[in-house]
């Protein structure tokens, strides 16, 4: 077992349980977006920060990844933490304006104002998709594409992966909606779902949406229109 | 001016998608048999073979490999010297470096792209010339650097451009035998008989040739061979196929002059010759194999 200190309360772990799960055993919350029980920690959105250690050696880590260690002093809500966490969900909210999960994360967090410019973006790259397809799904049919500010995610040459089973668990699991519902462009669905009914939903005057995880759906939008 | 012959090899023969043979895949891959770790070594000989990495050389490579594509495709976009598309025949490297920046390299940059009318990163319609960037190349002090063909120019400026092009549509690559001091004439004489193998009335690189006798197949011949210590020109009076092992003998004695040694590359027998001046040359036997070895005494 190992001992820690979070937020000036003594708990003890066992070797190798994450900052974050000792956290949240504890009932101190703190904000994820990338971490998914079930699924491998992966540290991309940086909303879990923590401070460790104390006086000038305090330092930000994510706690998703990192282990509880031996005499650990850990904040959770620290003045530091939370302006870090607010300035990482600013730029995320810039990256990603219409995503719900964002919006209500920044306006938990009392943000209120937008100081950078918006991309629309539709991905945050945090991976979980790519991590739920591989290690739920058994697929490996999306993952990371070339690198640095051209970094996307999506299946090899942009086509539609042979892997890919439709499961539409990217989709379902997405905070920011990268993998929006394509059925107008079949041939790069992944999802599909819609497609595969006959009639298929675009055809059909009055579906309701089962087979759809998106909200609203993009083909029903266009429909509508 | 540096020469990095690994990098010239990587010159382009134009394949489109369907020239890919998965038995030259299967080869690569048999090659790199250390498992998961060898992705970036197999990529690296696909990409030297075809120029750039083709889809169907990657989707076989997955499935032989058992890896998903998506990784593979993943680490093939990731690095800068992969490409998945195919490159002109000769690539240019312009350094874009904060050295080079500063001493004119975007000038240089504009130059070369509108001379070749594309944009950095694009390849001419002709398929000749590929433009890419580079963030440094490690020659600071020589900036701006430009590097055609494996070929490093320094401190280059707009108005060397089109004299680099021309130079470069022509090819670095043409040695000039006569003027290169690697490469000497030697003659070369008989084990068993000792007479010479000079042949007066054939030269080869302007020399007069080494004439022997050849069998391949049931087919005899008389094979030339360049006098050039590491010239591999040849004529022979008939066709030899790539890969075939030709046994040689003496025009003058008849004997065979091939050795007991067998070639450390290819195994095949290799022939000896002894040079005038003392000591020994001996050569595989191998049509296309350059093994050569010079003992001096």
């Amino acid at each position: 077992m190992i001992k820690l200190t979070i937020n000036s309360l003594d708990v003890s772990v066992e070797k190798g349980t994450t900052i974050l799960e000792a956290a949240r055993f504890l009932g101190f919350p703190i904000p994820t977006l990338c971490h998914m029980e079930g699924l491998s920690s992966y540290g991309a959105c940086r909303l879990c920060v923590v401070e460790i250690g104390e006086g000038p050696r305090a330092k930000l880590v994510s706690s998703c990844t990192y282990p509880a260690e031996e005499g650990m002093k850990v904040r959770t809500a620290s003045a530091r933490v939370l302006k870090a966490r607010k300035m990482i969900l600013e730029l995320l909210l810039a990256s990603c304006p219409q995503s719900k999960t964002i919006q209500d994360l920044a306006s938990a967090h009392g943000i209120r104002q937008q100081r950078f410019k918006q991309e629309y973006e539709d991905c945050i790259l945090c991976g979980l998709c790519v991590r739920m397809c591989q290690e739920q799904m058994m697929a490996k049919a999306i993952g990371f594409r070339n690198r640095g500010e051209k970094r996307s995610i999506g299946t090899p040459f942009d086509v539609k992966s042979d892997i890919c089973r439709l499961c539409g668990g990217c989709m379902y699991i997405c905070p920011a909606c990268q993998l929006r519902c394509t059925y107008n462009e079949p041939q790069k669905a992944i999802c599909g779902g819609c497609a595969n009914l006959t009639p298929p939903c675009v055809d059909k005057e009055q579906f309701d949406d089962m087979m759809c995880y998106m909200d609203p759906c993009v083909a029903c939008e266009i429909k509508k229109d | 001016m540096m020469q990095q012959k690994d990098v010239v090899s990587q010159k382009v023969n134009n394949h489109s998608q369907d020239d890919i043979n998965p038995e030259d895949i299967l080869k690569i891959l048999d090659e790199h048999s250390e498992g998961m770790g060898s992705l970036i070594a197999v990529l690296e000989d696909i990409q030297i073979k075809y120029g750039y990495l083709p889809e169907k050389a990657l989707r076989i490579v997955s499935e032989k490999t058992n890896r998903s594509l998506v990784d593979i495709y993943g680490v093939a976009t990731f690095y800068k010297f992969f490409s998945l598309h195919p490159k002109g025949k000769h690539l240019i490297c312009a350094c874009l470096g904060t050295a080079c920046h500063v001493r004119g390299a975007p000038r240089v940059v504009a130059e070369l792209e509108q001379q070749l009318s594309i944009k950095a990163g694009q390849t001419t319609e002709d398929k000749e010339f590929t433009l890419e960037t580079v963030n440094c190349l490690g020659a600071c002090a020589l900036g701006p650097v430009v590097v055609i063909d494996g070929h490093y120019f320094s401190k280059v400026r707009r108005s060397n451009i089109k004299q680099l092009l021309d130079k470069a549509r022509e090819g670095f690559d043409k040695v000039d035998i006569g003027k290169d001091e690697r490469i000497f004439p030697i003659e070369v004489s008989c084990v068993h008989c000792k007479h010479s193998f000079k042949d007066e009335e054939f030269s080869i690189d302007g020399y007069p040739s080494i004439g022997l006798n050849a069998a391949v197949n049931g087919k005899k011949g008389r094979v030339r061979l360049s006098s050039l210590y590491g010239s591999y020109n040849v004529s022979t009076e008939f066709e030899i196929p790539q890969g075939m092992v030709v046994s040689f003998t003496c025009p003058h004695c008849n004997a065979e002059i091939s050795d007991v040694s067998e070639c450390p590359d290819c195994g095949a027998p290799l022939i000896s010759m002894l040079v005038k001046g003392g000591g020994a040359v001996r050569i595989c036997s191998r049509r296309g194999c350059k093994n050569h070895m010079l003992d001096l005494v």
